[in-house]
């Protein structure tokens, strides 16, 4: 590994991501939970289900009322991040990771499923990633130094699916990937891959994976996304999550390895924790052992960003309920497009924000034991047993699907006929398995199933891969890491266009949602008028705002005729040249306490006013007033003389009060009146010669600080400026 | 097929099971269900499984697949790819990679079969 390292104020930079990864090898294998800690202790707080604190991060948004603390809940939390373009998706899993994601999961592109093949290089994709072994390698690479920032190892995930599973839990043993779906089901039903092929792949799959301690999630979760009426598949699923497991321990998973991708099923306006919490139950009796991994409904989510977001709290309030060992995020915006960088870093901050609003819940409550809720339990879980009972008369799993059995819009032992049928011997990879000759041999780590390694003199237990003198899997120097075999459709072509745009060094930025220099943007509009006018007006509006490729995502109905809230995409049609950017500095404040302390060592007395003939007095006070975050807060004694206070008046106080600073506002600035009073208030303390004993401080909205300072103050405040700066400023500037 | 939800009546023989009899039916049938496509991936193979073998022994993805697709045209997959790599190796005396390649630009098969016992059976 190179020198590289990620530093806190710098951007990261994908260029050293990307250099050296033929290189590169994974410092662990397998998955890793978060490490519990007990009574927690953060600031004034005691957490009851809180984990090991992160090095570097960012907090919840009102965290600076409360010392910058950031609890991490117990369940691991995922973010889902494939853009298409995998070099873009870096930069937004190092802010996941800072808003306290330690699982990303990378979707595959469009089609991956039926490549026969590994796919190599760094080809674009669609409503996901092509999953190859150098974007594996890099997303890894870059992941490493990202965990090494926040503190905390982050576990990556993709898929183990499609006809060519068994190579991709190979490459994903060799390369470090910690956890995968896999479940030969969601082939069979959604892919449309041949039945026998999908499960003989899967037991090697599931083998390698075991060996390689990946985490598995199974693939439930789609029969609700797929189900007519989602609250109706609840026996099919836990069928579904029992074939998967049982199927995986006998593939030699460890049971804390296998996960359940579980989906609370319906969604408001239905009751649906009266449907969701039963079923949850129930799941967790049944598979108790085995992890769980809670999903969010995604069904019925609609463009609402909130809608979605109050969804997927109610979600985690059955999680925590419950149990969850992964708790998923789905982005607010899924039900728009393919996810933007804002959206999931909101997604893992609503995780984070239940479920550490939630500590400690279960110390105070507890879910009954009898009535509705254990009865409608034991309900389900019966449907589930009718369920597999039905699939054994029918002649086993292959025939309970060629029957179509799955994914029926009925709440078993309804049936309503409308399941997915697929045939035995149809689907992609038909008529491909091969019987094992009696001779068969596979001279490697982790293979499955029947291997004569006895005819070559192994004894009964000793690894295959001691025929060739070690695998991969014991020698990765064998791994033959291909670069890209397109070559113009790579990752470094894409860049090359995008050059000019990335840190470090790009001279120019754009606004961005998903890829570098995308330059899109969103506006929210309200137009007083109906759904298909106020379409109509946001299209005519962003043209005229010289927007391109404007799109309405969301629109909801305020009324149907007086309101329509319309969310709307589009792109710049420009660059920004960061040079030519007027950017402020920061002044240098003072900590809370550090202000407090110092008032406390040596105290303050200050008189104040907006001074001249100008009544206003509202951003004085927000600077001197206690609620509103103001120098009274850290011990300061305010002399507030009002508003219109002649400069002689100002200055006199300050010497009867024996004050130790003057604090003017000047708001009116017609003429440069609010410098020249300014001035006047200096003139004036030297006059009283005592000007050297007084820290003199004025501000305003259309004060700078330079020509403050010009004007004889010693220092002044514009716009934007806060109690904390001003304090700051008194503690460094006071003349005593 | 279509049918009315008739669960009562369907599941009256599980009314008695207590909660634990309940679960270890549940695991019972799951077994059922499972043990024979356990016992199938026991018995076969497929091109992909084979693949995987290859990338374990140091092929890349495109030599696997050209190795596994000259085997199956030579109807020797049933006896693993691995194994006809690694008895290419043993008998011309080369590495494992070596073997490997020169079964990539091998035109006539014919001494390879002569290797390995009986053809393969597709499914």
């Amino acid at each position: 590994m190179s020198d590289y390292k990620l530093k806190p104020d710098a951007a990261l930079d994908i260029r050293e991501i990307l250099n050296g990864l033929e290189h590169y090898r994974p410092r662990r294998r397998g998955w890793t939970w978060r490490k519990p800690v007990p009574n927690l202790k953060l600031g004034s707080f005691t957490y009851r289900d809180c984990t090991e604190p992160l090095k570097r991060n960012v907090p919840l948004p009102p965290a600076h009322h409360f010392g910058n603390i950031d609890p991490q809940p117990q369940p691991v939390i995922t973010t889902e991040i494939a853009s298409g373009r995998f070099e873009d998706d870096i930069r937004r899993m190092r802010m996941a990771a800072h808003h306290g994601a330690d699982h990303i999961m990378v979707i595959r592109t469009a089609g991956q499923s039926h490549f026969d093949s590994l796919i190599e290089g760094t080809p674009q994709g669609v409503g996901g990633v092509p999953i190859t072994r150098k974007q594996v390698r890099a997303q890894r690479k870059a992941l490493d130094y990202i965990e090494d920032e926040v503190g905390r190892p982050i576990n990556y995930h993709s898929y183990v699916s499609g006809v060519a599973g068994p190579e991709i839990a190979v490459m994903f043993a060799e390369e470090g990937v910690n956890g995968a779906h896999q479940d030969p089901q969601y082939n069979v039903i959604y892919r449309n891959i041949n039945m026998l092929r999908s499960f003989v792949d899967a037991c090697e799959s599931k083998h390698v994976m075991a060996w390689a301690g990946i985490a598995q999630i199974d693939g439930a979760h789609n029969a609700n996304a797929t189900a007519r009426d989602a609250w109706k598949v609840m026996p099919e699923l836990m069928v579904q999550h029992a074939i998967n497991s049982q199927f995986s321990l006998g593939c030699g998973m460890r049971r804390d390895l296998i996960c359940l991708s579980t989906v609370p099923p319906t969604a408001t306006p239905a009751p649906c924790m009266y449907y969701d919490l039963p079923y949850a139950v129930a799941l967790r009796d049944l598979f108790d052992g085995f992890r769980m991994r809670a999903q969010m409904n995604t069904k019925y989510i609609q463009s609402s960003v909130r809608e979605a977001t109050v969804t997927h709290v109610l979600n985690m309030f059955i999680s925590k309920l419950t149990s969850a060992d992964i708790q998923s995020t789905i982005t607010p915006d899924e039900g728009r497009n393919v996810p933007w960088h804002i959206y999931n870093i909101e997604a893992c901050d609503t995780a984070k924000q239940t479920l550490v609003g939630l500590d400690g819940l279960m110390d105070m409550v507890e879910l009954k034991d009898t009535g509705y809720l254990r009865e409608k339990a034991r309900e389900l879980k019966e449907r589930a047993i009718l369920f597999m009972e039905e699939m054994i008369e029918n002649g086993g799993y292959f025939k309970a699907v060629a029957e179509g059995q799955f994914v029926d819009s009925g709440l078993f032992p309804e049936r309503n006929g409308d399941g997915i049928v697929r045939a035995i011997d149809g689907g992609v990879g038909a008529g491909t398995l091969i019987q094992r000759a009696e001779d068969y041999l596979a001279p490697v780590t982790a293979h499955f199933g029947y291997n004569n390694t006895l005819a070559y003199g192994l004894e009964d237990g000793e690894d295959p891969a001691t025929l060739i003198d070690g695998c991969t899997f014991q020698k990765p120097e064998l791994i033959q890491y291909i670069d890209e075999l397109d070559e113009e459709d790579n990752v470094n072509v894409r860049m090359a266009q995008t050059e000019e745009f990335r840190q470090p060094g790009g001279e120019y930025i754009k606004p961005e949602m998903e890829w570098l220099g995308d330059g899109t943007v969103m506006l929210t509009m309200f137009f007083p008028t109906n759904e298909k006018v106020a379409e109509a007006a946001a299209l005519e509006a962003a043209k005229r705002m010289n927007l391109q490729e404007a799109e309405i995502i969301s629109r909801e109905v305020m009324h149907p005729v007086d309101g329509t809230r319309i969310e709307l995409k589009a792109k710049v049609p420009f660059e920004l040249k960061i040079a030519d950017l007027e950017i402020q500095e920061d002044p240098e404040v003072y900590t809370d306490d550090e202000l407090r302390e110092a008032f406390e060592k040596k105290p303050m007395t200050v008189v104040c006013g907006t001074v001249g003939e100008d009544e206003h007095s509202v951003g004085l006070r927000e600077i001197i007033d206690i609620k509103h975050g103001g120098i009274e807060k850290y011990g300061v004694k305010v002399h507030y003389l009002g508003t219109s206070v002649p400069p002689e008046k100002l200055v006199n106080a300050a010497i009867e009060l024996g004050a130790q600073g003057i604090l003017a506002s000047a708001i009116i600035s017609h003429d440069n009146i609010h410098y020249k009073n300014i001035a006047l208030v200096d003139r004036l303390a030297r006059e009283q010669g005592v000007r050297d004993k007084l820290v003199f401080l004025a501000g305003g909205t259309q004060v700078t600080p330079e020509l403050a300072r010009e004007a004889g103050a010693d220092e002044g405040f514009g716009r934007g400026s806060k109690g904390p700066h001003v304090a700051t400023a008194l503690v460094k500037l006071r003349k005593d | 097929m279509k049918r009315p939800d008739d669960y009562k009546a369907r599941a009256a023989h599980l009314a008695d099971l207590s909660d634990e009899q309940l679960h270890a039916r549940f695991w019972e049938l799951a077994k059922t269900l499972t043990d024979p496509l356990l016992r199938m991936g026991w018995e076969y193979t497929t091109p992909s499984i084979e693949r995987s073998v290859l990338l374990r022994m140091g092929f890349s993805s495109l030599e696997c697949k050209a190795i596994v697709d000259g085997c199956l045209e030579h109807g020797l997959l049933g006896h693993g790819a691995g194994h006809v790599v690694y008895k290419a190796s043993k008998t011309w005396d080369l590495g494992i990679r070596e073997a490997g390649l020169k079964l990539i630009s091998l035109e006539n098969w014919d001494e390879v079969k002569t290797w390995f016992k009986g053809g393969l059976q597709h499914v």
